[in-house]
């Protein structure tokens, strides 16, 4: 067994309403906290991390990444997106099941938690398909799928397109206690389009989609959620609208939760006219209106929680035609740095939202274990030093990936640790000087 | 003013001066085609390859009889379909051709961007022969040359009063048809404003997006009738059946109907306005054959300015003697 002591950080965790200066002293057998307090004693051969001036937050938790494995591992695998958690501050991570095979079977299941315990980083909780090979026409094995371990269900990459099917996954995963998890795009209105329908898709004579295809998804499934009496998640919000139909769902009681991912709420569509392919996702990036909505909807709590849509690509894929070039961005080495300095130091965001945005609230979402600092929890932390002034240079990251839309960006706030199960990592923060 | 670009990507991007520049050094090379000996030393010893992605026959012959007319040797480079089904990307096809000696890439490509994206990737100059629904600078070009070419000819005295940026002020030019698919229409819209024309673009609702009006700074009508009565020049564009275009309206016959220029409609137009295309007519759609071929056409005269107009932007973006007047070299 070995001991770590935080020493002397500011200890901070909105959903325990704990904010001390404070030692936090966790090991690495148990993976739990062992104590938290001023002064602690009896930490004899603990090895001592000075986190004076420093925040000391529950791990941060991205409940929306692509890691590719098994199939695509040229763009990323387990074990490197596990490091590319750790050292943008993540300590658990949710990875998409639109690996090529899909995730749809329990032995999948199984495969990715033994590539995230063999790559010994952040926590890997695999989701599962909702239909088999993600094709929306059968239902897959949603049953062995959780008993294997799956912590919810989506067909990410695609929404189902049937109702029919959607109603019988959100009865059947009701049953079973998870949440099912909806990519909201109707695809039928979206028709292949590239980017989001306005006045730049227009000047560039690029195919684009309106809000709308996002809308009635989201529509559909909160009707559909109260049908089946099902927990139902927005993956990556992006539409102003698509807020406007969380709201009113959640002032009815309907059990619906969204998430938002950094590069919706600080990045619009302009940013596509110089057809740089490192801007190309889907949802698109849409218009400062939806960006405004999006940031509201965070503040007033309509939206839960952030998630980065971490999808690496390699170079040579976004070097292509904007549109040739696959769609998604990376966002974990760069999540913490670009929204602290974006919102939180320009006082749009509360450091206490903030906070809680990455670790309880995505926790409750999807029934996670960790989100907070308490004794005898797990010993998942992250270390953000609030000061630290630092430029985003994608060859610093540990992703295989380069497909950032923050490149170059001067940045201040960083994690500078990140404690998974009570070992030590560094964090962008600290490698960076 | 000096021309100093290497790349023609886009007519977005020029200022009204630049564009002068070009449609001047046009009209300096418009004389050579008239000679028995069609051919000029500007680009001896110079490489021009022309990269189309996508299928075309006047563009690419218009190019490669422009590259010729300069004494460039051309090499004429095919491939249909994204470099994704090619299993080579875009770089390093045209990578492979410039390392054999080249020294600009007319490119013609089915993706926006294209153009941009070789241009950051290559030494050699880059001219946009049509970058999907994007632009078509070059068409852009003859046509606003044929325009100022037809007007200022045949009205000097008003054309005088006119500071040269605003060259075309006064002048409704008129964009008929298919506009959301049309990289003419972005490129003429542009242009066209740069130089102080009003600009319309009429078509049905499906095929105008109202955003367009916005993204382009330009007016947009559902009504021809009107827009025909307003115009000094009418130009229309193809149905891009081959984009779908199909299924943004109910049928052939009913377009004709309401939305195609035809001499009933004509006649409410004023006397010397002008009707333009593209080509190739969809004839009987969007423009009836009488109109196409009769005296208030301008068709084929497009044409053979657009040789002009890409034996300038050639010489500009490629010729030795960057900045210097084109007579000197055209001589």
């Amino acid at each position: 067994m070995s001991l770590l002591l935080l020493r002397s950080g500011r200890v901070y965790d909105p959903s325990r309403r704990l904010d001390r200066t404070a030692d936090v002293l966790v090991d690495d057998k148990s993976g739990k906290i062992l104590a938290i307090g001023k002064g602690l004693k009896n930490v004899k051969g603990a090895q001592v991390v000075d986190c004076k001036g420093l925040l000391v937050c529950p791990g941060f938790i991205d409940i929306h990444v692509h890691f590719r494995e098994p199939g695509a591992t040229a763009k990323e695998t387990i074990a490197t997106g596990a490091a590319s958690a750790v050292h943008g501050g993540f300590t658990s991570v949710v990875t998409m099941p639109n690996t090529d095979p899909p995730l749809d079977n329990g032995a999948a299941i199984a495969y990715q938690y033994l590539q995230g315990a063999k790559a010994g980083k952040a926590r890997v909780y695999p989701m599962g398909c909702i239909t088999k090979g993600r094709a929306g026409q059968e239902l897959a094995s949603l049953g062995l799928l959780a008993r294997a371990g799956a912590v919810a269900f989506t067909d990410d990459g695609a929404a189902v397109p049937s109702s029919f099917i959607m109603r019988m996954a959100m009865e059947y995963s009701a049953s079973l206690g998870k949440v099912i998890v909806e990519h909201c795009e109707d695809h039928d209105l979206s028709n292949g389009a590239i980017m989001h329908e306005g006045k730049v898709s227009a000047a560039l004579g690029i195919n684009g989609y309106p809000s709308a295809a996002e809308e009635l998804i989201v529509a559909r499934d909160i009707r559909l959620a109260k049908l089946a009496n099902a927990r139902f998640h927005v993956s990556h919000i992006s539409a102003k609208g698509s807020v406007a139909l969380v709201r009113q769902a959640k002032a009815r009681n309907v059990a619906v939760t969204a998430e938002v991912a950094p590069h919706h709420l600080l990045l619009t569509d302009e940013c596509c006219r110089g057809f740089d392919a490192n801007f190309k996702m889907n949802p698109p990036l849409r218009e400062e209106s939806d960006v405004e909505a999006c940031i509201e909807g965070l503040i007033d709590g309509t939206i839960d929680c952030f998630a980065s849509d971490h999808a690496p690509h390699t170079t040579e894929e976004k070097s292509n035609e904007f549109t040739e070039a696959p769609n998604g961005v990376i966002g974990l080495e760069t999540n913490i740095g670009v929204l602290l300095a974006k919102l939180v130091q320009t006082k749009r965001l509360t450091l206490k939202r903030f906070v809680q945005a990455w670790t309880s609230a995505p926790a409750k979402v999807l029934g996670l274990p960790g989100g907070s600092l308490q004794v005898d929890g797990p010993a998942d932390i992250t270390v953000i030093d609030l000061n630290q002034e630092w430029t985003v240079d994608p060859e610093k990251f540990v992703s295989k990936a380069r497909n950032c839309p923050f490149k170059g960006w001067a940045l201040k706030g960083a994690p500078v640790y990140t404690v998974v199960a009570g070992k030590l990592f560094e964090a962008i923060g600290k490698t960076m000087k | 003013m000096a021309w100093t670009r290497k790349h023609l990507l886009d007519l977005e991007s020029l200022s009204a001066s630049e564009l002068l520049e070009i449609l001047d050094t046009a009209a300096s090379f418009k004389e050579v085609s008239t000679r028995s000996v069609k051919k000029v030393p500007a680009l001896r010893g110079r490489v021009v390859v022309t990269l189309f992605f996508e299928s075309s026959t006047r563009t690419s012959n218009s190019f490669q009889l422009a590259a010729q007319r300069l004494s460039a040797d051309v090499l004429h480079f095919t491939s249909e379909g994204s470099s994704v089904s090619k299993g080579e990307t875009l770089i390093d096809t045209a990578k492979n051709i410039e390392a054999m000696g080249v020294d600009a890439f007319v490119i013609r490509h089915s993706a926006p961007g294209a153009p941009h994206l070789l241009a950051q990737h290559t030494d050699c100059s880059v001219v946009n022969a049509g970058d999907g629904c994007h632009e078509h600078p070059t068409q852009g070009l003859l046509d606003i040359f044929t325009i100022r070419e037809h007007f200022l000819t045949n009205a000097k005295g008003a054309a005088k009063k006119r500071a040269p940026e605003k060259t075309l002020e006064g002048l409704t030019v008129s964009i008929l048809g298919d506009i959301r698919h049309s990289r003419v229409a972005r490129s003429n819209a542009h242009g066209l404003r740069k130089l102080g024309a009003r600009v319309i673009l009429a078509g049905p609702p499906t095929l105008v997006p109202p955003a367009m009006g916005k993204a382009l700074d330009v007016e947009v009508s559902h009504d021809i009738d009107a827009v025909v009565e307003q115009s000094d020049a009418l130009n229309c564009l193809r149905i891009q059946f081959e984009r779908k275009a199909g299924r943004f309206f109910p049928g052939v016959r009913e377009y004709a109907a309401i939305y195609g220029l035809n001499p009933e409609r004509m006649k409410r137009a004023k006397p010397h306005a002008i009707i333009m295309h593209p080509g190739p007519i969809n004839r009987g759609i969007e423009l009836t054959p009488e109109l196409a071929d009769g005296t208030q056409s301008v068709i084929l005269r497009q044409v053979t300015n657009g040789m002009a107009v890409r034996m300038a932007v050639l010489y500009l973006c490629v010729g030795a003697g960057k900045g210097k007047p084109a007579a000197k070299a055209a001589v």
